[in-house]
């Protein structure tokens, strides 16, 4: 029997579809505790390789016959040594190319919605990581809010549309992934903006992102304008794209809310959170189609493996925008937060262009779930 | 650290360093001592595990530029 190689895209569609899957994981417990593929109708069991060397039969029969096994590792060496231990036993196996780091890359573009005059609005949804990205196109041209690491999706997806991208925005200076968007920005000449009061330590030229900022893409004039709603960062800010939808950055999850203590200022910033979600938000109308920087848990996806819900719907059902009382919010945000993201402070540097790691290196810090909600 | 035996892992992908580690702790005493170099960055992780899991002991570990060192003592 030979041994298959299963796409991240592949498993993605499943993810998305809530296809059946059986996932036997060779890596270490304790990185397989910390952070697994996630999907509704996927089964796991967690065997280290280390453990299989001797022979696989002692897990043969905890495999199941009626659905698709995949075999998943880190970097997809030891899943191949493990896929094809089991194929030798007649079993029909696939391995996850690329292990989990590919897994952590990959985007899937997914179109949320239409804008005036035919243009379109994309979400990257980088299930591996949880984090959103957003691609706004109208009449050839683009603008992207929080592009992950991976410029080149973005870049080629911009070609695909015959779109030229004119802006590159980052609602806040990211704490748990590496920005694409000085990357992109560099490639196409496009502006890199950046909410100037996080963006204090960057080494490189940037616009500022302030308050009531507009800009237009294409010639209908598709509007984004900028809000400032500080809480996750000092300087985060959303955005309203075409009167239709709200980009909320790290501030408003679906099924959470930000944390605001990974710039270290959790007690000094948690007054501007509140204010962000319960006075700012207020205004807006609820008719506004939330569209966040993250989810946290696969639950938060839509049947179309979207991330959105209308603003008027988080106002009723998100409890971290249901606490009336003060110091209860305070400390919901404050104490007993989750651990940090993963090599965050290292993050943090090389998005304001402080260290430069190579390649290898910036996946390897990435690696993990993001964390930036408090539920 | 004094070692009975050195590995040499540099440059060798996961699995490899495991497997390699494996192989030359069969053919060692209990109590002796292994040093092995490895690249891999999720070499750390896994050796402790397995380690742990082996009944083998990690006695220390050392980072030196892209080089891992560890020692493990046979269990």
């Amino acid at each position: 029997m030979t041994v298959k190689a299963m796409k991240a895209s592949e498993v993605a569609k499943k993810v998305v579809n809530n296809q059946p899957l059986f996932i036997l994981d060779v890596r270490n417990g304790d990185a397989f505790a910390d952070w697994k593929i996630e999907g509704g109708n996927i089964q796991y069991i967690n065997t280290p390789y280390f453990d299989l060397l001797d022979g696989v039969e002692e897990v043969v029969s905890e495999l199941p016959t009626d659905r698709d096994i995949l075999v998943v590792c880190a970097k997809e060496g030891s899943s191949v040594m493990v896929a094809e231990m089991l194929s030798e036993e007649g079993v029909d196996v696939a391995y996850l190319e690329g292990g989990m780091k590919a897994w952590s890359e990959h985007l899937e573009p997914v179109k949320v919605g239409e804008l005036q005059g035919g243009g379109e609005l994309y979400q990257f949804v980088r299930l591996g990581k949880g984090c959103l990205s957003y691609m706004a196109i109208s009449e050839g041209e683009a603008a992207i809010i929080d592009a992950t690491r991976m410029a080149n999706i973005f870049l080629d997806f911009a070609q695909e549309k015959g779109a030229t991208i004119k802006h590159v925005f980052d609602t806040h200076l990211h704490a748990d992934h590496i920005s694409g968007g000085r990357a992109i920005a560099a490639a196409t000449g496009a502006s890199y903006y950046l909410p100037p009061k996080d963006a204090e330590e960057v080494v490189f030229d940037y616009t500022a992102l302030e308050n009531g900022l507009e800009v237009a893409i294409g010639s209908s004039k598709i509007e984004i304008e900028a809000l400032y709603s500080p809480g996750h960062t000092i300087g985060s800010t959303s955005f309203i794209v075409d009167q239709q939808y709200l980009m909320t950055g790290d501030i408003l999850f679906i099924d959470s809310i930000g944390r605001p203590d990974l710039a270290g200022l959790a007690d000094d910033w948690v007054g501007d959170l509140r204010e962000s979600l319960y006075t700012r938000y207020q205004k807006l109308a609820d008719e506004l189609i939330v569209l966040p920087a993250h989810f946290m848990i696969i639950e938060e996806l839509n049947e179309d493996g979207s991330v959105a819900k209308k603003l008027g719907d988080l106002f009723k059902e998100n409890h971290g925008l249901n606490i009336a009382d003060e110091q209860e919010f305070r400390d919901m945000v404050t104490l007993n937060l989750p651990p940090q993201p993963n090599a965050y402070q290292d993050i943090r540097k090389t998005n304001m262009g402080k260290i430069t790691p190579d390649e290898e290196v910036q996946r390897e810090m990435e690696i993990g779930p993001n964390r930036c909600a408090v539920r | 650290m004094n070692a009975d035996k050195v590995l040499d892992a540099k440059g060798l992908a996961c699995p490899m360093p495991i497997v390699k580690t494996r192989k030359e702790m069969k053919e060692m005493e209990s109590g002796q001592v292994l040093e092995i170099l490895a690249t891999d960055t999720g070499a750390k992780a896994d050796l402790v595990a397995w380690a742990k899991s082996g009944g083998h002991e990690l006695l220390d570990s050392q980072e030196n530029g892209d080089v891992f060192t560890f020692w493990i003592k046979k269990g």
